[in-house]
């Protein structure tokens, strides 16, 4: 085993020395050619982002407050009449 | 037979068959990069602990962010060399199959479509561009010095209050009108000079650990040749654009363009399941 590395930093759990986790998700969760084989995780083919993100997200909040308290879900752009 | 206890076989990337990663490369689990050929194809592969990457373990790994973390870089790590090297399709994290006749029988099977995404994306690059306005909403209303904020709500100051808060209300969906305005400007005049394009969602903040709103999350795909034009352009963006940070990230392998273009698309959204 290697000297274990703090996997994150309390309040930027995904930025990183090197390149930002959060870009290479984007790519490698969102991105790269799926392949179904015979045993290629079927987990490959569901929505990986979800999993995921979701997942993230809350292991993230019990560190860190949401800035976003008190606006309730993203705001839609609204259109003047 | 059984492959109990065995390894499986991760899978990177697809190149050309004759195409070999540098001697040492190093996968996830540390093991070495081998090539599994079929026909004009060749898949990147290393061999992984069936105990870690089947399908019950990888459910239960993909949720450990440490775990997830260190796949990810290894198979970046792995793809990102290998691209630099010769041209590759890169295959979604976590790629797993049981062997190298698995392997096989992916290339054979996907053959025409590999081959054809590699033409397309032979000689390009991805490069990222983010742009994020700072939220004026992650700054508090400012309050008048008088007071009042500290004392109960007496009839006026709630009002006041309504006030304020309608006022902050108002300059954020201003403000969020504005940066998606150059948000979408910026990704016209890039998708322009890129060949191809796409939108990933953008980033949460509580993620990126990065201030301000995220209003742009593009992928480009530009030719080796025509990187520092690009370059140049998102400089210039990011002059004539006051208020919004704009950043630049890449090269990257072309994670973001393996599939084939899609005409009317307009992109960004990862639509749910393939048509088989």
């Amino acid at each position: 085993m290697t000297a274990p590395v703090p996997a994150s930093e309390p309040g930027h759990p995904l930025a990183d020395r090197q390149i930002a986790l959060v870009d290479l998700l984007d790519r490698l969760l969102a991105g790269g050619a799926v392949i179904a084989g015979d045993l290629t995780l079927r987990i490959a083919e569901v929505d990986l982002v979800r999993i995921d993100l979701r997942a993230l997200i809350s292991s993230v909040n019990a560190n860190v407050p949401s800035p976003f308290d008190d606006l309730g879900p993203d705001a839609e752009e609204e259109v003047a009449p | 037979m059984s492959t109990h206890g065995a390894e499986l076989m991760y899978t990177y990337a697809v190149a050309r068959a004759g195409c070999r990663p540098p001697d040492g490369l190093l996968g996830v689990a540390d093991a070495p990069v081998e090539t599994v050929a079929e026909g004009a194809l060749a898949a990147l592969v290393s061999r992984v602990p069936a105990a870690d990457f089947d399908e019950e373990a990888l459910r239960a790994h993909l949720e450990d962010m440490a775990w997830l973390e260190r796949t990810a870089r290894a198979h970046r790590s792995v793809v990102d060399t290998a691209a630099a090297e010769f041209c590759v399709l890169p295959l979604r994290l976590v790629t797993v199959h049981r062997d190298a006749r698995g392997v096989r029988q992916v290339l054979a099977q996907r053959a025409e479509e590999f081959l054809s995404a590699l033409v397309s994306l032979d000689g390009r690059m991805e490069w990222g561009v983010k742009a994020y306005v700072e939220d004026p909403g992650t700054a508090k209303p400012s309050v008048p010095a008088s007071g009042s904020a500290r004392q109960a709500p007496a009839d006026g100051s709630g009002r006041d209050f309504l006030r304020r808060r309608l006022a902050h209300r108002q300059a954020q969906e201003q403000s969020q009108r504005r940066a998606d305005e150059l948000a979408r400007a910026a990704h016209e005049a890039l998708d322009k000079i890129a060949e191809r394009s796409r939108l990933h969602r953008p980033q949460d903040p509580r993620l990126s650990g990065v201030s301000g709103r995220n209003v742009l999350n593009g992928a480009y795909l530009i030719p080796r040749d025509q990187a520092g034009a690009f370059a140049g352009l998102v400089g210039e963006l990011a002059d004539r654009s006051p208020g919004v940070r704009i950043e630049l990230t890449g090269p990257w392998a072309p994670y973001s363009f393996t599939q084939a273009p899609q005409p009317s698309d307009p992109g960004g959204d990862t639509g749910a399941g393939g048509a088989g």
